[in-house]
């Protein structure tokens, strides 16, 4: 989960890194009172999970309360990168020396983490890798033995920290380090990191990601998921306990296993191209154990997808057995009556599949077509989409 | 011959007397894993009967390997107590440590995989169905009905596609199939399976099976390209996920431009590796290039 820069900041406070934390407000009003409050010049800043706020016109300096006002009523409900801003934070504008930038993330690559420093770039940074890759430092860290202050004092010196910034610079570390491991963070960077007048070291923005696995040991990660911005199937999937990802197209997809649901998009979308250019609508994964409560769950998010024309349901049986997912879906056609009014391609392999088979055709549902084979059974849910759409 | 896994693998259970855990304990034994017994300190001493053997539960990975001799040890134990019972097994020694645990923490695979260096345990998973060695042991949750043994050594990052593939190529069938986890960090990559599998003389080519996220494809392509003798054949899954979404496995997330299975289907083919559009065309693939020999 990916949080925004005022989330990012509390946990940062949390860990007793250095950071300003302001005000953040969900109104033009509350943001002038917030600018009031803080006083003198202040800056405005959109509150969204996406780069490129301040190129977007999402970040502005304000003299004024009434200034700020205005920023924020700009800002608010703007879009940046398909994204509603719903709230922005305001802070004290600082006066900023110079930027540097700082992350630890999770090294994918290396099945360890990695830190990045540079004190040539701030906001910058991608640039500074590009023209002078040497100045972005790139310090692998053991995740057996973390960063204590010795290593700390390697990545500081590595980064070639201003002389008088060293000893802030080694603390920073720490704090960063502290967040990263006890908040089971994947990504946690400052950028910039800031020298304000008098050398003070501070992070004017953060970014953090965190590891939804680890959330039963952090009970109070729920609180920074930003419910405003998901999409209302995915709140609806995700209230049921199920693993949905909303896509744009017109063919239903559920299926058991990821890796499988994400292959039956792949075949749905070529199988596609030969009927009008159909695309999947969504992604769902059921898991292993299919019955009809599950099914009925996942068709009911499904049908209520206004842009779905037809369904697939792909399902290898493995663990779970064909009768049983059979029953499932005769079961969820049964639960969901008049509501179930798309068609239905299944097709279903692997464990008992004849009985399941079977099931499927004395059941005779006028909605259920069954395909023997994925690419088939793929074609299907297209061309019923496809002509679906055009009788619509 | 296979990779990792045989018929002479003595195998216990990490969590074997919870649900999951005897559920695929019984599979096991009927698969025909040496299935020699189970672990759970609270319950040292008893015994439990799954699949028709009675299995002895012990204190400990140690005991139960000093007891029975095992080599291998299955994990079924939850998140949040993984990284122990991962700890325990490398600390006893355990050969092959498997760990089909969903939901795992990332910082705690990346904390076993820094205590593993140095270590003589090789770790699959977590998040993974698996390993088989079909008609010999199985050791996870991989159905040993799909396929019988043959000459295809086949390794995923997914369970379903694994099933899947096994499936479609059951009239050939596997040496070993092994199903590396859907984790953004696990102990055995696609080219630790892939060097096996050369060095393996049964198996006389490759299925490899990709998804998106990270670059491990991006890698295991240029290892074939410069160690692979054998014929390998790819098949990556995630072409219309979207950017930014987590794709139900943890580690199956295309971030900004990286990740994307477009990219990991041209490092392939620039590899010289066959990419099949669906599974079936890659079963097709394989089949074509085993009937020719």
């Amino acid at each position: 989960m990916d949080l925004m820069e005022y989330q990012a900041k509390e946990l940062f406070a949390k860990h007793g890194v250095p950071v300003t934390l302001g005000k953040t407000v969900e109104t033009a009003a509350d943001a002038r009172a917030a600018a009031e409050e803080i006083g003198g010049v202040v800056v405005v800043k959109a509150q969204v999970k996406a780069g490129g706020r301040g190129k977007a016109g999402g970040v502005k300096l304000a003299k004024t309360p009434e200034e700020a006002e205005e920023h924020a009523a700009n800002i608010l409900g703007m879009e940046i990168k398909g994204l509603t801003v719903n709230r922005v934070l305001v802070v004290p504008a600082e006066s900023i020396e110079d930027e540097y930038y700082f992350s630890f993330l999770l090294d994918r690559s290396n099945r360890s983490y990695l830190c990045i420093a540079s004190v040539e770039g701030g906001v910058e940074i991608e640039e500074v890798a590009k023209t002078n890759p040497d100045a972005v430092k790139k310090i692998p860290i053991n995740a057996g033995t973390g960063v204590d202050e010795a290593m700390a004092i390697a990545i500081v010196d590595e980064a070639q920290f201003p002389a008088e910034l060293r000893d802030q610079a080694i603390s920073l570390v720490q704090q960063l380090w502290t967040v990263f491991v006890e908040e089971d963070a994947t990504l946690v960077e400052v950028n910039p990191l800031a020298r304000l007048a008098g050398d003070k070291l501070e992070a004017l923005d953060g970014k953090v990601s965190l590891d939804e696995n680890a959330e039963f040991r952090h009970q109070d990660h729920a609180a920074f998921e930003d419910k405003d911005a998901a999409d209302p199937l995915e709140a609806k999937a995700k209230a049921k306990g199920l693993n949905y990802v909303k896509l744009d197209g017109a063919v239903g997809i559920i299926g058991n296993g990821a890796g499988l649901v994400m292959s039956t998009l792949d075949v749905v979308a070529y199988a596609g191209e030969k009927h009008g250019g159909v695309t999947p609508a969504n992604f769902l994964d059921i898991g292993g154990g299919a019955n009809a409560q599950v099914m009925a769950d996942g068709l009911d998010v499904i049908l209520n997808d206004e842009q779905v024309k037809s369904v697939f349901v792909n399902v290898f049986g493995g663990i779970t057995a064909c009768d049983e997912v059979a029953n499932g879906i005769v079961g969820a056609l049964d639960i969901l009556g008049d509501e179930a009014s798309k068609p239905l391609v299944v097709r279903l392999d692997g464990n008992n599949v004849e009985a399941g088979r079977r099931i499927l055709e004395e059941a005779n549902h006028p909605l259920v077509t069954l395909v023997d084979t994925m690419d088939g059974a793929a074609d299907k849910a297209a061309e019923l989409a496809n002509s679906e759409r055009h009788s619509a | 011959m296979s990779i990792y896994l045989n018929k002479d693998s003595r195998i216990i259970v990490q969590g074997m007397t919870g649900g999951m855990g005897s559920k695929h304990t019984t599979l096991m034994v009927e698969a025909g894993s040496n299935i020699v017994g189970g672990v759970n300190a609270r319950k040292a001493g008893t015994s439990v009967e799954l699949g028709g053997k009675d299995l002895p539960v012990f204190g400990s990975v140690k005991e139960a390997m000093t007891e029975t001799g095992a080599d291998v040890s299955v994990v079924f134990v939850p998140p949040a107590f993984t990284k122990d019972a991962c700890i325990e097994a490398i600390d006893a020694g355990i050969g092959l440590l498997v760990v089909i645990t969903e939901g795992v923490p990332v910082q705690d695979t990346a904390e076993v995989w820094a205590y593993l260096d140095g270590k003589q345990t090789r770790m699959i998973g977590p998040n993974c169905p698996g390993i088989i060695t079909p008609e010999e042991s199985l050791a996870g949750i991989t159905p040993h009905t799909i396929a019988g043994k043959g000459p295809i050594g086949l390794v995923s990052k997914s369970g379903t596609l694994t099933y899947q593939m096994m499936f479609e190529l059951k009239d050939h069938g596997f040496t070993t199939a092994i199903g590396i986890g859907g984790d953004p960090v696990v102990g055995t990559s696609h080219i630790d399976a892939l060097e096996a599998f050369e060095n393996d003389p049964d198996t006389l080519a490759i299925v490899m099976i990709g998804e998106i996220g990270g670059d491990a494809e991006e890698r295991a392509a240029d290892y074939i390209r410069d160690h692979v003798t054998k014929p390998v054949v790819g098949y990556v899954a995630g072409f219309t996920a979207p950017e930014g979404k987590t794709m139900g496995h943890a580690g199956a997330i295309v971030s900004g431009s990286s990740g994307t299975a477009q990219a990991k289907k041209e490092a392939l083919e620039a590899a010289g590796v066959k990419v099949g559009k669906t599974p079936s065309e890659t079963a097709s693939l394989i089949r074509a290039i085993l009937e020719a020999r």
